[in-house]
């Protein structure tokens, strides 16, 4: 088993008056994807942006590669090498894809190599490179946020259901690419709720609960125990191909 | 090309959607061509169509940055009035300093003098907004009725200050020798101090315009202003943006309190708060954080204002409100809605 890039411990993080997570206990391998499975309200979006920083933790505590994070605010989390594809995907409408991808590239000009790589692995970007953001369909504009975050090398990268909305034909597409991502050997953290997808990508799993882990270890071994998906969530993923 | 490539739709938009999205900025022409109408004379007309603009453009650059402060800061600032006011007293003491230079028949020398005068108002408003920022402001992000509550004060407490060290009195502020007077263009008196502020006026924009459209530091802004949340998740401390658009948004303020100041050639404590209104007014009208849009409202409010104040002057003051009415029944969200991720 390779060293944890990201671990959390006992992480129980407040929204205003509700309490949402109950002591997260969470170790992410690094290289390869990490998935995040639950019902809806199980707390995974919370526990992507508490590790951001965007929710604080309220006790525990998140480590990157061994370094406590937990009271860093978000754009030191980010600065550590650490990129965000939130739910609503937190495109800059008003911006151009390019002005989108310059503004994401914090270290200077965009690398021309990488930018290449990028848009071959999602070419709506290059065709719609002077375009308004705002313009893009539903696919498009899901990735021009995961191209966002891997404008620049990132060591982990956090994507919250990415395919959420999307037709058939992009899921696809966004399978594929996330895929080539994945050799790159950026760790990934992914919230799907398309378990053909989870099976495709994952190699690790943890499923919440009602803002616990409740299980957590090989996607395989989940995907290939029907009766254990039947425990953890209630579902098959067989019935979600 | 990889195997992930999707086919793209390319749809052109059609006559009437380019129309229906160009018409916001067709409203000065159109608001200009149904005063000609009206008014008949074409002398007149162009007195006033350059005063409405020289009203207008003075009360964009007061009003820009309340409508970006609002936009990446979600502020509510009804303190802004005192940077008006603040400026156009520091500008009153500058050009007192200069009163050699202002009332030299040289247009160098007077124009300096402006310059010099609108400059140090800039730099004194500008240090004023990172301590109301800091003081007042800052306590109370988030909190809408508190910002209202402490904005507020502060504009009556730095009313008071301006009481203490420049008195309670009305002041005259006189404009320098070669800005007196006006020209005659095309048969048409023009106010040379009207010219004088449609250029100051434009210049802003343009520049405005420029570092939104076309810097890091505008690219920041505008995406603040929609989504601030994902700006920091992008490493960027938004904080520090926040702070420097304050100052930049008090420092305009400054500046517009000077030109307002010499416009109406009469300065008090009171008159940030009372062209306050018709900021709020050109914000809303052209969409809570957009600057392109406030600078429509503010054209159309300051050629409105000038045309119904000849043509019925009983309605002069209520047609301002009334086009805020009119624009809101037709666009809710302002002329230049500001889509904000929330």
């Amino acid at each position: 088993m390779p060293e944890a890039i990201l671990t959390l411990d006992g992480v129980h993080t407040h929204i205003g008056p509700y309490h949402i997570l109950h002591g997260v206990d969470l170790s992410v391998p690094e290289g390869g994807v990490a998935m995040l499975l639950g019902r809806n309200g199980a707390g995974k979006t919370t526990t992507l942006r508490t590790i951001m920083g965007l929710w604080k933790a309220s006790r525990g505590a998140v480590r990157f590669r061994g370094k406590d994070i937990t009271s860093l605010d978000t754009p030191a989390i980010s600065r550590k090498g650490i990129a965000f594809v939130p739910e609503d995907m937190g495109i800059f409408t008003d911006l151009t894809v390019a002005e989108n991808m310059t503004l994401a590239a914090t270290r200077g000009a965009p690398d021309k190599r990488r930018l290449d790589w990028i848009c071959d692995l999602f070419p709506p970007i290059r065709t719609f490179w002077e375009s308004s953001a705002g313009t893009l369909s539903g696919g498009q504009k899901q990735m021009l946020s995961v191209a966002r975050a891997i404008i620049e090398p990132r060591d982990l990268i956090l994507i919250d259901e990415p395919t959420k909305g999307l037709a058939p034909a992009i899921i696809k597409s966004m399978t594929g690419a996330l895929k080539q991502l994945k050799e790159t050997e950026t760790t990934i953290v992914l919230v799907e709720q398309n378990f053909a997808m989870a099976r495709a990508l994952g190699d690790t799993v943890a499923v919440m609960d009602d803002g616990r882990i409740i299980h957590a270890g090989d996607m395989a071994a989940l995907a290939a125990d029907a009766a254990l998906q039947e425990r953890l969530m209630g579902l098959s993923l067989e019935a979600h191909q | 090309m990889s195997d992930t490539a999707i086919r793209p739709r390319i749809e052109q938009a059609g006559l009437a959607d380019r129309l229906t999205a160009a018409l916001p900025i067709l409203l000065v022409p159109m608001l200009a061509l149904l005063g000609f109408a009206a008014i008949g004379d074409a002398t007149t007309w162009l007195t006033l169509t350059v005063a409405g603009l020289a009203m207008g453009l003075m009360i964009f650059v007061m009003a820009s940055g309340l409508t970006v402060v609002f936009g990446l800061m979600d502020v509510i600032n009804f303190g802004h009035g005192a940077f008006v006011s603040v400026g156009a007293f520091v500008g009153f003491t500058a050009l007192a300093w200069m009163g050699g230079w202002t009332a030299s028949p040289s247009v160098v020398l007077n124009l300096a003098a402006v310059f010099l005068a609108i400059c140090a108002a800039a730099l004194v408003t500008g240090a004023m907004g990172y301590a109301f920022e800091r003081v007042i402001v800052m306590p109370v992000y988030g909190h809408h009725l508190k910002q209202i509550l402490v904005t507020m004060g502060g504009l009556i407490v730095t009313q008071q200050l301006i009481h203490v060290i420049w008195g309670p009195d009305a002041i005259h502020l006189a404009r320098p020798e070669t800005l007196r007077g006006s020209v005659i263009v095309a048969g048409a008196a023009i106010e040379k101090y009207r010219i004088m502020a449609v250029g100051i006026g434009l210049a802003l924009f343009l520049a405005m315009r420029y570092v939104l459209r076309s810097t890091r530091i505008g690219l920041l802004v505008r995406a603040g202003v929609e989504n601030g949340e994902m700006v920091e998740a992008l490493g960027y401390r938004i904080k520090r943006l926040f702070l420097m658009v304050f100052i930049a948004g008090s420092a305009l303020a400054g500046l517009g309190g000077v030109m307002w100041g010499l416009y109406q050639e009469t300065i008090t404590a009171h008159m940030g708060s009372e062209i306050l209104v018709l900021v709020f007014i050109v914000v809303i009208i052209g969409g809570l954080g957009s600057v392109e849009g406030c600078f429509i409202g503010a054209l159309l409010v300051g050629l409105l204002s000038n045309y119904t104040a000849f043509l019925a002057p009983k309605i002069a003051l209520v047609s301002t409100i009334g086009l805020m009415v009119v624009i809101l029944m037709w666009r809710p969200q302002g002329l230049f809605p500001v889509v904000k991720a929330k």
